[in-house]
């Protein structure tokens, strides 16, 4: 991409552009049709031919000031004025400011002709005329294929054709010329072999009875133009081409975490949350809580006061309000705040085509930071399966170039794979998270976990999904023996163990009083023995000072005695005297 | 543009249709001839239908000679493309021979002077 971009430069400089004004159509041709160079618009009938045409001569004349020159081959100037009322063109008004001129041909077969040569300087004429009524700088011819129908000699007509481009470009008017398809070639009359510098096809196919429009650029000399077949739709406002496959991964990434609405779902997610600007899918099977899920992210976002984008493929907005007010969530003073906007719509109303440049629209006006589609699936039913998929590629492509954080539901059937979407997004997405259904002793519960989220530490535990009247409510799930238990199993187990934990505490319990009873046992016997030695000791000592008192009783007699025997005194006469003595 | 058959009275059978739509003898021709300057083939074409005109309508014809590069406005009127082109304004109804008129035969033919030749 970088190194086409001077490239492209170049080429704007030398090959000028006629802007159609048509949304997207400038950015797929780069600028516009070639100025002063006829460009060929082919299709089937009904394919938008006469549309386009006029789109461009009209968005000339309102918006870039070039009057524009609309040569009717098919249909009058009441006629075309009336077709084109409902795109909000008023062709009257433009003629009346001299913007537009449409000039009538009629060719009636029948009433005309041949002898001899002739050539068409009467159109040329008259186109010049018209022309220089009002300075046009476009010219439509819609379609001048009739002229094949309106002149025998093919001859004269290729040559005359010829010399009408030629002067075209000679005049320096950008030129539309329209042509029918033809048969196994772009045109029925091979009018491509003489306008080469542009060529668009358009289409109209219907598919499973469903129709799309695509335009395709066949050729466009001097320009890069995207190659692909781009879906268009023709609605209020005119013709609009999707660009979107002209993106491609160069968007901006953004550090910045936002919240999912659900705190114990943001710890799952690496503790903060999504990635700002990345795709989120929700997926699961039916009845498992994603348009809840969904809610709460609107609802976290319209709390930070950003915008949201609610594409509901499956409720109104006003059963949305009334489902989340059940699980608290009051969405309806976001939307009164203009903060959120609901978009409902059958899946099957429009096709697949419609539903993205629908999207594309809406998000280009509202300019949200978050948009939810839910279910996306349902957008299968209104194309098939490879372009519902190329589709999806294409606006998440597209979101994320606006660093919008989409994210998108996805109802995945029962009878499939459970990690399966119906359009195989999973691996577009950037993250991914499953709610599923576990049935366990005759209930079901709903268990979320996160697949796969880029670029953050997720949690890779199953977690029970609680819808409350409070909200998404996020819980472990019981993980044991058992196995992962949920709902009334994972109380019950709770209890059990409750139950087995109070009785081991009553165990315990027991055992501590029997060990103090049995310490008391022994602190008394202790008790009882001390007090006997006391006894002991007690009597030990009486006996001991009764000895003592006794031989001083008896040393006392002695010499009491002594000294009425009037012996002599006699010292260390005891034993202990005589001991100190020594 | 064209007032349509239809805003005549309506003739009441095939018959009278079949009169009506058929140049009677009598009829005065309008003759209107669209060119584009002095062509060879402009001049060719007027200088045919002068011939024409005098061996089958000798006395009861008008010819108006348009010249588009002088009036271009005049070539919507008649729905004009071709140059040149040879209108019947008179009689009823409205035909158109495009081409220099150099076949007499087929001049004649789409004149309605002559009936066509059967296909062989």
């Amino acid at each position: 991409m970088s190194k086409t971009a001077p490239r492209r430069d170049k080429e704007n400089r030398s090959l000028p552009k006629a802007a159609t004004g048509i949304q997207g159509l400038d950015e797929i041709t780069e600028g516009g049709f070639p100025r002063g160079r006829p460009t060929l618009i082919c299709g089937s009938a009904g394919a938008g031919k006469t549309l386009l045409a006029m789109e461009f001569l009209v968005r000339g004349a309102t918006e870039y000031n070039e009057p524009g020159v609309f040569m009717a081959f098919e249909e009058t100037a009441p006629e075309l004025t009336q077709n084109v009322r409902s795109l909000g063109f008023d062709l009257d008004e433009l003629a009346k400011e001299k913007k537009l001129l449409i000039d009538y041909v009629r060719i009636e077969r029948s009433e005309i002709d041949e002898t001899g040569d002739y050539d068409l300087e009467g159109l040329f004429i008259r186109l010049s005329s018209a022309i220089d009524a009002i300075g046009a700088k476009r010219v439509v011819l819609d379609t001048i294929e009739n002229l094949f129908a309106g002149l025998q000699n093919q001859g004269i007509l290729r040559a005359e054709l010829r010399r009408l481009f030629r002067w075209l470009k000679d005049q320096g008017v950008s030129a539309v010329i329209t042509a029918e398809r033809g048969e196994g070639a772009l045109t029925r009359h091979g009018l491509e072999e003489y306008v080469s510098d542009c060529v668009i096809l358009l289409d109209h196919r219907v598919t499973d009875q469903v129709s799309t429009r695509r335009l395709r650029i066949v050729k466009y000399r001097g320009t890069a133009h995207g190659t692909n077949e781009y879906p268009f739709l023709i609605d209020e406002d005119g013709f609009s081409v999707l660009p979107v496959t002209s993106l491609g991964l160069q968007h901006e990434v953004s550090e910045e975490r936002i919240s999912s609405g659900i705190p114990r779902l943001d710890t799952m997610l690496g503790g903060e949350g999504f990635y700002r600007g990345t795709t989120i899918l929700v997926s699961g099977t039916a009845g498992t809580g994603k348009t809840s899920m969904a809610a709460h992210f609107v609802d976290a976002a319209c709390r930070r006061g950003e915008r949201c984008l609610y594409f509901s493929f499956e409720e109104s907005a006003g059963q949305m309000v009334r489902n989340m007010r059940s699980i608290g969530l009051n969405l309806d003073q976001w939307t009164r705040k203009n903060l959120l906007q609901f978009h409902s719509s059958r899946a099957t109303f429009y096709g697949l085509e419609m539903h993205l440049a629908i999207i594309h629209k809406i998000v280009q006006e509202f300019e949200p930071r978050v948009v939810v589609i839910d279910p996306v699936g349902s957008l299968i039913q209104a194309g098939n399966r490879r372009d519902a998929h190329t589709m999806l590629i294409r606006l998440i492509d597209f979101l994320k170039q606006r660093e919008v954080t989409a994210l998108l539901t996805n109802l995945t059937s029962a009878g499939d794979a459970l990690e399966k979407t119906d359009v195989e997004i999973s691996s577009i997405v950037d993250s991914w998270l499953f709610v599923r259904d576990i049935e366990l002793n005759g209930e079901r519960n709903r268990a979320l976990y996160v697949l796969k989220s880029r670029g953050m530490a997720h949690s890779n535990q199953l977690r029970e999904f609680l819808l409350t009247s409070r909200g998404v409510d996020l819980l472990d799930v019981y993980v044991g023996p058992e196995g992962v238990l949920t709902g009334s199993s994972r109380l019950s187990q709770e209890a059990r163990e409750n139950a087995a934990r109070v009785a081991r505490q009553q165990d315990a319990e027991r055992k501590d009083r029997e060990r103090i009873r049995k310490r008391e046992l022994l602190e008394a016997r202790i008790a009882a023995l001390r007090k006997e030695f006391e006894t002991e000791e007690e009597d030990a000592e009486t006996s001991s000072a009764q000895g003592s008192s006794r031989e001083k009783l008896i040393a006392e007699n002695r010499e009491a005695m002594a000294r009425s025997r009037h012996a002599d005194r006699v010292k260390d006469a005891t034993v202990p005297r005589g001991r100190r003595t020594q | 543009m064209k007032k349509s058959p239809s805003a005549q009275p309506q003739p009441q059978s095939l018959q009278e249709i079949a009169e009506k739509n058929e140049p009677g003898p009598n009829d005065v021709w309008e003759l209107r001839l669209y060119v584009a300057g002095q062509t060879p083939r402009s001049i060719a074409a007027f200088a045919n239908l002068k011939k024409i005109c005098e061996e089958h309508l000798a006395g009861r014809y008008n010819i108006e000679v348009v010249d588009l590069v002088k009036h271009p406005q005049l070539a919507a009127g008649d729905q004009i493309l071709a140059i040149p082109t040879l209108v019947r304004k008179l009689p009823q109804p409205l035909r158109k021979i495009v081409g220099d008129l150099r076949d007499t035969e087929r001049a004649l033919v789409g004149l309605q002077l002559r009936q066509a030749a059967p296909e062989k």
